[in-house]
């Protein structure tokens, strides 16, 4: 614009500051998705900044144990690599605690008896013996090494198998998809009614639209689960059920729907719903073949609307779906986790991040839709 | 081929508001009709009237001879060509044209012919698979055209076809227009729009709106030669007709009037012996007068106020005493004139207008 | 894997079923009142009556769901109030009373106005600011998206990501919370940040904001880039500087959105719930309404009545918005 060509120092810090913003905005899920790449053990110990960089651990791990003892000679000798071949670098190495950071790398110590340790900066190390070696354990060697970043994926192969995530997974795209696609059809035709249609009552009913669009969640549950469990009495049938959780997504996520597709609606040109009127199309042909095509945009961008909200939803899910092992939802499942696995960070990063990764995709694939469809809801 | 009668027909809005009072209209079959009018007269609320768009709040339309007030539009045999072409976008030339077809469940075969007919007139069959946005702005309104004739209607609407292009282009889609009517003798159109260089070469017969009422029907000479009141005497041509306020001194088979400007003038036309002493309204064209060298032989006189060169003419602004607006007067080819020159000005008797108190035509009256 | 396979069956089944309803519905109307290939007075008489009709087709199933959803539940929710925990004994105004005297109540209404207060008013203004700014950068639209970016993670999600960074470890241990690690690199000393009170509202505040502020961000930029160029170049040359350009020719255009983008978070933080379940579940004094509504509903046996009338809290309170959208909304009609 205008200022900004002439005024250098400004923009400067413009761009410092909307960096800094930017890092603010990100640090938090850059931290998780780090995290949940780290090992279990380093999580709880250290920072997740301190995984981006090579950093000096000293650490205590334990030799082969006796029993992969061979004889070279005389000699009972315990091969390895300290480092389970990561890459690292030793510099100091020692086999007490009192002393961890006796020895160089490469040294040659004897400890007693003749027994004698070498550990080389690659964390190759030998353990000789003129005796065989005897115990269950292997031996302790304590040392400090530069490590590279480490990352694994062994969190999300944890979470995934074990703790029943994929299940809610699966159990998320259940009740997501179909609760984005039934009501746009509905919301759709009524939005299309509410635009150009002319009959008694219109405006009274678009009020009751923006009017409905603001009734808190909250006030709808009681009365529903009373309903719910009526009708699931009555027929006998459970009254915690996919279906069932598919309408109240539809019954909630409707004013939204109609109020945007209304809005997008009603700025087609009037002149082309006439002209098919006078080409001899009727209400339905003309929305079926005129205004859906062309109302696309808004359509795309009210589904990863509902897309996002059934998918983030938390209370909806717990109320009418409740949280049996095939019905929970990540959200659900993610909550419970916390609760019991307080303490886990390994399992409940890379949970969260397996939570948000849906959502994320689709926000950064689809970002232009949604923004789109933002607009047409508000910007008038 | 269909007539269009309207009768007693009135548009009353939701809000009481009454934008059309008692039309009343008889269009020929293979008439061209061309509305015209300022904004806001009506006309634009006529047309859709006679389409269908607008319900009818009172009176009747018959379109050959059947009462059309409750008919659907696509019943009506009519076609209707938008000001912004209303193209469907998401489909090509061809279904464009082919969607009324379509609907009315028109054979396959059928359907090919009629568009590829139409395309074939039109110049539109290198373009049959392209969609709206890829053509230019003439092509468009030529696929609207397409679009109306593909249903061979009864009677064309046009509803200001002409305004969403540009200058060149308005003129060379005006002659197709022209061309389209020489072509389908038999239709009749029905075009709207508030220019009236379009109304004046398009038209059979010119209906001239205002206000909601009409001002006069009838051809554009008709409207030119003899307007029947001030309105459409200024409203016709360009620039305007000069009116300038006067009274009746003499009565008879011809009328003499004393203009504001305390000239004397007698008029060529029959003016009742009642009208005698009445307030009155002198008009002539600005291209009907002529620059005369001395008073003696001209009627009217001023001083030049301002000149505008046009190259192929040359208007006059003059600032004539006793008259609140200027007399403008068109003169071909270049004329050296300064401001503050006083000018003479002569005009031929049958090319004068006369207008009552009330702005009526006196030749007309009479 | 079955699962998600009943579950597209049932999708297209649903589809159809709606697909079939309105072909249906529509293709018998036409059938009943033909108006092709008939007399032109019959015709007119079935057109009359089918554009009176076909208008409730296309809005039945939408009347039908926001009725029993959320028109109904409202209803259903005042009677309730003044019933008992069942919802079958009447108990007249007991709840209402039993409500204005709790101290818990007391604590979340309290709670639930600085959220109301701090949540918008810090997103709508962050996102004018941040909206602004980069809008005059090269990588401005990188810099909105990565700031949108959290619109899209569900409130639990969040949570879990903030716990981490809130996270405390008794001082003289590694602090693993990024909060406390700069709090201990500066020299203080690490703080249990969800635990202390009356501040710790507004740490989970932050959450929110941080959810929302893309939202304003996004929805301010389109505002601010629709003002006319115009009416900056003439500030511009009556000598406004950049601060005065924003302030007193910018913002005043676009008052109208910034009303919408507030309205719009401040609805949203009246049913702020999750984040307070899963953070604190409302210890340490962060009860808000919505959390201790559901408190009253699902937990210990449930109690519909209280539940109720916590609800109709929340539905009073979002009212004047309901109030002033519908007005705004009907002002747009009458454009029409």
């Amino acid at each position: 614009m205008i200022r900004s060509s002439k005024r250098s120092p400004l923009i400067y810090l413009t761009h410092a500051t909307v960096l800094f913003l930017v890092i603010l905005w990100t640090i938090p899920t850059a931290g998780l998705f780090i995290s949940s790449l780290r090992d279990k053990d380093q999580l709880a110990v250290s920072g997740w900044w301190t995984a981006l960089s090579a950093s000096t651990h000293m650490v205590v791990d334990r030799a082969e144990p006796p029993s992969s003892q061979v004889q070279e000679g005389d000699h009972f000798v315990i091969k390895g690599n300290i480092l389970h071949g990561q890459s690292g670098k030793i510099s100091k190495f020692g086999y007490s605690s009192l002393h961890p950071q006796a020895y160089k790398a490469g040294e040659v110590v004897s400890i007693r008896n003749g027994q004698t340790m070498q550990v080389m900066s690659n964390g190759d190390y030998v353990l000789s013996s003129p005796t065989k070696w005897l115990g269950r354990n292997g031996k302790r060697i304590f040392y400090t090494a530069e490590m590279p970043p480490h990352f694994t994926l062994s969190n999300y192969k944890e979470v995934l198998g074990a703790d029943g995530l994929g299940q809610s997974f699966i159990n998320s795209l259940t009740v997501t998809i179909p609760a984005t696609v039934i009501p746009i059809l509905i919301a759709a035709f009524a939005a299309y009614a509410l635009a150009w249609m002319r009959f008694p009552g219109r405006a009274i009913l678009v009020a009751c639209v923006v009017g409905l669009l603001v009734v808190p969640l909250q006030m709808s549950l009681i009365p529903l689960l009373k309903s719910y469990n009526w009708i699931g009495d009555l027929f006998g049938v459970s009254s915690k059920t996919y279906v069932g959780i598919w309408l109240a997504h539809t019954g909630f996520g409707l004013p939204l729907a109609i109020y945007l597709l209304r809005n997008y609606i009603v700025g087609l040109p009037r002149e082309i719903i006439e002209s098919a009127r006078v080409d001899g199309a009727s209400d339905f042909d003309i929305f079926r073949k005129i205004i859906l095509p062309l109302s696309f945009p808004a359509l795309a961008s009210f589904a990863i609307f509902q897309f996002l909200w059934v998918w983030n939803d938390l209370l909806v899910a717990m109320v009418f779906l409740g949280t049996s092992p095939d019905h929970i939802v990540l959200t659900a499942q993610l909550r419970q986790l916390m609760g019991s696995l307080g303490g886990d960070w390994g399992i409940l990063t890379a949970s969260a991040f397996v939570t948000i990764i849906i959502p994320l995709c689709v926000f950064f694939g689809l970002q232009r839709f949604l923004v789109r469809g933002l607009l047409a809801g508000s910007v008038k | 081929m269909a007539d269009v009668k309207l009768t007693h027909v009135k548009k009353i809005y939701s809000n009481k508001v009454e934008v059309l009072h008692d039309i009343n209209l008889d269009i020929k079959q293979g008439e061209f009709i061309v509305f015209v009018g300022p904004s806001g007269c009506g006309k634009s609320t006529l047309l859709r009237m006679i389409s269908g768009l607008e319900d009818i709040s009172g009176g009747t339309l018959e379109i050959d001879g059947k009462v059309m007030n409750d008919v659907p539009p696509a019943l009506r045999g009519i076609a209707m060509v938008f000001q912004s072409y209303a193209l469907y976008p998401h489909m090509s030339v061809y279904d464009n044209m082919a969607f009324s077809l379509q609907i009315a469940k028109a054979s396959k075969a059928d359907i090919d012919k009629q568009v590829r007919k139409a395309a074939e007139m039109l110049q539109l069959t290198p373009y049959l698979d392209r969609l709206p946005k890829a053509l230019s702005g003439g092509q468009r309104q030529r696929v609207a055209i397409g679009r109306a004739i593909v249903r061979s209607p009864q009677v064309f609407l046009f509803d200001e076809p002409l305004s969403n292009l540009d200058a060149a282009l308005r003129v060379a889609t005006r002659m197709e227009i022209a061309n389209l009517k020489d072509n389908m003798p038999d239709s009749t159109m029905i075009y709207v729009t508030h220019d009236q260089v379009e109304a004046m070469t398009l038209a059979d017969r010119i209906v001239l709106l205002s206000g909601g009422n009409i001002e006069q029907v009838g051809s554009p000479l008709e409207l030119y030669e003899h307007p029947a009141n001030v309105f459409v005497a200024r409203f016709i041509g360009s620039p305007s007709m000069n009116i300038v306020p006067c009274r009746i001194e003499k009565t008879g088979e011809s009328t003499r009037v004393s203009l504001s400007s305390s000239e004397v003038v007698e008029v060529p036309i029959v003016t009742e012996a009642s009208e005698q002493t009445k307030e009155a309204f002198f008009g002539i064209r600005p291209e009907d007068l002529r620059v005369v060298d001395s008073k003696e032989q001209g009627f009217i006189s001023g001083e030049v106020a301002f000149v505008e060169s046009l190259g192929e003419a040359t208007l006059l602004h003059l600032q004539v005493k006793g008259c609140k607006e200027m007399v403008i007067a068109k003169q071909p080819g270049t004329l050296i004139s300064q401001r503050g020159d006083l000018i003479h000005l002569a005009a031929a008797p049958d090319k004068m207008h006369l207008f009552n108190d009330k702005e009526q035509s006196y030749a007309r009256l009479g | 894997m079955e699962q998600l396979a009943s579950a597209l069956v049932y999708m297209v089944i649903g589809v159809s079923v709606c697909a079939f309803y309105f072909y249906g519905s529509n293709f018998l109307l036409d059938k009943l009142f033909p108006t092709k290939n008939r007399a032109v007075d019959i015709v007119a008489r079935n057109l009359r009556i089918t554009t009176r009709i076909r208008p409730w087709l296309f809005l039945g199933p939408a009347i039908v769901f926001l009725t029993f959803y959320l028109f109904y539940p409202v209803v259903d929710s005042i009677i309730l109030s003044f019933y008992g925990r069942a919802g079958k004994e009447f108990v007249g105004l007991s709840n209402y009373s039993w409500l204005f005297g709790n101290d818990e109540f007391l604590e979340s209404f309290r709670n639930n106005m600085m959220w109301l207060v701090v949540v918008p008013t810090s997103a709508t203004f962050l996102g004018l600011v941040i909206a602004s700014m980069t809008d005059r950068i090269w990588w401005g639209n990188i810099a909105k998206t990565l700031i949108f970016m959290p619109m899209a993670i569900s409130f639990v999600g969040a949570s879990v990501i903030w716990k981490f960074i809130y996270d405390y470890q008794s001082a003289g241990n590694t602090q693993i919370g990024l909060l406390n690690a700069i709090v201990v690199f500066f020299g203080g000393e690490p703080q249990n940040w969800i635990s202390m009170p009356f501040w710790n509202n507004f740490f989970l505040m932050v959450i929110l904001i941080w959810i929302q502020t893309g939202f304003a961000m996004v929805i301010l930029s389109a505002a601010l880039r629709g003002i006319p160029d115009e009416t900056i170049e003439a500030a511009v040359l009556d000598g406004a500087n950049g601060i005065q350009i924003f302030f007193k020719i910018m913002v005043p255009q676009i008052w109208g959105t910034i009303a919408v983008v507030w309205t719009t978070i401040t609805i949203l933080v009246l049913k702020v719930f999750d984040i307070v379940l899963t953070m604190t579940n409302g210890q340490w004094d962060t009860q808000v309404l919505a959390n201790q509504m559901f408190t009253w509903m699902f937990r210990g046996g449930g109690d519909f009545g209280r539940g109720a009338v916590i609800a109709l809290v929340i539905m009073v309170l979002v009212t004047p918005i309901m109030v002033w959208n519908i007005r705004r909304a009907n002002q747009e009609m009458e454009g029409h």
